[in-house]
């Protein structure tokens, strides 16, 4: 199963991160809002042109801009 | 005296537990960073006087954020005084994600206890939790609380004293791992279905519908502004102003001070209570009349948008267009609350990262649009020569605003950050919580704002009176005027401006100019400085020397902005 990263991934659709390439200061803000490697998350949508994407972790959303989604690489879970 | 410090991941609660325990009123919200700065309280705990302080929220000890690096600074100044006793709010719908910051508060060296709140919430969307389990894991007092109706509170309070040191062994390495461990443990998830609220929480987000709805919620509250603001002008305060008080107050003071000098300066020397500049006729007419409406309808709406959650979908939906002004969607917060006052969005700048999103901030934030007693100032004295000129007005601002904002981006150098943020569930707002909100965004302007407007217009009547006004407006004027092309006597007005803005709005209405005069003294007066307070937490936020800088630019762009309308009006020989 191919990886993406996070803008490829469909409305709608899970998945389970792989990876996040950045340093310790992007790992660390994301994984205190819930992101981190191994954890399921559903992409609940994006806006147009680039804009930032919304994620649903667990209970709750998150909204990141379109550089930071590019960063985090997903597999998709079938469900 | 024994302290307990409020800690927790932000929007969870903490506010609304603070004001439950001191009965001290402080902003709630439902969104991350209302509080940035803390608050204390006091509260009874036994016998003993407890201070009680609302830590600004924080996801994690090891922060980078200027915004939390608060939190934990407070922390460490209390674990070192050895007297306080952390109380962790932690949000019982985002378990895993909050006992992240708890077990690093528990491998502190400090007493703690654990408000398991939103527990009602959690209880909806079938999350179940072994509280006893928690409790025995963590080896500190656990209490489930719905702190919006103030379940559990009591429980709370009365748990206070067995707070302490958590004995709970870990890696800090493998802190997730564990924290997966507890949570397998102790939660129970229900599958369920979308609630009602999620859904339209999908629908406005998604840009298909988002920005439609957000296009109709945005004229739906100018609407319901207007119309209260109005109603209340029309139909109540203003009627109840001239009918009864001014009638009872003009006999009084005829009966008691029959002295001209005093006749005038406490009534003014005109029928109309902004006429003339009468302490007790314009100087209360000003602040409770033509402002106080439109502050409560303006913050009944915002408070409204806030509590239900809608500001940070309306965040992301602006994302894309604050980009191109070096932000991210997250400063339209402060642009919104700066509606209403300039002061607490300022400090609500705080939740921005970089100086440089700050400076352009508070330029957008100062140029975009006058604060609500400004606005509806303006309104009141603009509205009789036709609807054209107030939004020639509010457009050219809103125009310059983004402009400004737009050229900084470009000069400073750096970028606009990613945005990365929690979207909170919408709530229904409380009426209660509301209300008491609303009133307290009152209050402050009531107390603080009002004794300012009459000081401000005692002092005019007496320079006016006395014929002051003449010789200050001559030798300062003469270039000021010949630039905006307006008449010698708003000299006056512009130095009273820094006091209080709404006032020296209030000022142009005796002088009777032409509408196209009164457009350029309205956006040089919004624009050429700002109010005492506003500069006051500006140079606290930026520094004093940006601040200047950026005052300066504010000065300038009233002047050109004003001598290009005066110009453009004079080729149109309008």
């Amino acid at each position: 199963m191919g990886k993406i990263d996070l803008t490829q991934l469909k409305e709608g659709e899970s998945g389970l991160v792989m990876e996040i390439q950045g340093g310790y200061g992007l790992h660390h803000r994301l994984e205190s809002l819930g992101i981190r490697v191994g954890k399921r998350i559903t992409k609940v949508n994006s806006q147009l042109m680039r804009g930032p994407i919304t994620l649903r972790i667990d209970n709750s959303q998150v909204a990141l801009g379109y550089g930071l989604a590019k960063r985090i690489i997903v597999k998709i879970i079938k469900t | 005296m024994k302290q307990i410090l409020l800690m927790g991941n932000p929007n969870v609660g903490k506010s609304v537990i603070f004001s439950r325990l001191t009965g001290v009123n402080v902003i709630v919200s439902n969104y991350p960073g209302t509080t940035v700065e803390y608050t204390k309280g006091y509260m009874k705990s036994g016998d003993e006087k407890v201070e009680v302080i609302d830590v600004p929220g924080t996801y994690t000890l090891d922060t980078i954020l200027p915004a939390e690096k608060v939190a934990v600074e407070m922390l460490n100044q209390a674990i070192e005084e050895k007297k306080s006793t952390v109380l962790n709010v932690v949000d019982a719908t985002n378990l895993e994600r909050n006992l992240n910051l708890t077990l690093q508060l528990l491998k502190k060296d400090i007493p703690v206890i654990i408000a398991l709140n939103l527990w009602d919430e959690a209880g909806h969307i079938g999350i179940s939790i072994d509280v006893e389990k928690l409790q025995r894991i963590l080896g500190v007092p656990v209490i489930p609380t719905v702190a919006i109706t103030g379940e559990g509170i009591k429980k709370l309070v009365e748990s206070l004293p067995e707070a302490r040191k958590g004995n709970y062994q870990f890696e800090n390495a493998e802190r997730w791992q564990e924290i997966g461990r507890i949570v397998e443990e102790v939660q129970l998830v229900k599958h369920r279905h979308h609630t009602f609220m999620e859904r339209i929480g999908d629908l406005t987000v998604k840009p298909l519908t988002g920005i439609p709805s957000a296009i109709i919620i945005l004229y739906v509250t100018f609407r319901i502004i207007r119309f209260i603001g109005e109603g209340l002008i029309n139909f109540f305060l203003d009627p109840l102003f001239k009918n009864y008080y001014l009638v009872a107050v003009t006999k009084a003071v005829d009966y008691v001070l029959p002295i001209k000098f005093i006749h005038s300066l406490l009534l003014g020397t005109t029928a109309d209570p902004l006429g003339s500049f009468g302490v007790l006729t314009a100087g209360l007419y000003i602040p409770l009349v033509v402002v106080l409406p439109y502050l409560f309808s303006f913050y009944l709406a915002l408070s409204f948008l806030e509590d239900w959650g809608y500001l940070p979908r309306l965040a992301v939906l602006l994302d894309n267009i604050f980009h191109r002004l070096g932000l991210h969607g997250y400063s339209s917060i402060p642009v919104i609350l700066g509606l209403g006052c300039k002061v607490p969005a300022l400090l609500s700048t705080r939740i921005l990262e970089t100086q440089r999103e700050k400076i352009i901030a508070v330029a957008l934030i100062l140029m975009i649009a006058p604060c609500m007693p400004q606005t509806a100032m303006i309104v009141s004295i603009v509205t009789p020569y036709g609807g054209n000129y107030l939004i020639l007005i509010f457009g050219l601002l809103f125009f310059l605003g983004i402009t400004a904002s737009f050229l900084l981006n470009k000069l400073l150098k750096g970028e606009a950050p990613e945005l990365l943020i929690e979207i909170p569930p919408y709530r229904v707002p409380q009426p209660s919580i509301l209300f008491r909100k609303v009133w307290f965004r009152l209050s402050s302007f009531i107390t603080s704002a009002v004794p300012l407007i009459v000081l401000g217009i005692l002092l005019i009547g007496i320079l006016d009176l006395s014929g002051a006004i003449r010789i200050v407006s001559r030798i300062l004027g003469a270039p000021l005027l010949f630039i905006l092309g307006l008449p010698p006597e708003t000299v006056f007005v512009i130095i009273t401006g820094f006091l209080r803005k709404d006032v020296s709005i209030a000022l142009l209405q005796p002088l009777h100019l032409p509408p196209k005069s009164l457009v350029i003294a309205c956006i040089f007066l919004v624009l050429y400085l700002p109010c005492i307070s506003t500069f006051f937490v500006m140079s606290r936020e930026l520094g004093l020397k940006n601040s200047l800088k950026l005052v300066a630019i504010l000065f300038i762009s009233g002047l050109l902005i004003g001598g290009t309308l005066n110009l453009v009006f004079k080729i149109l020989r309008f």
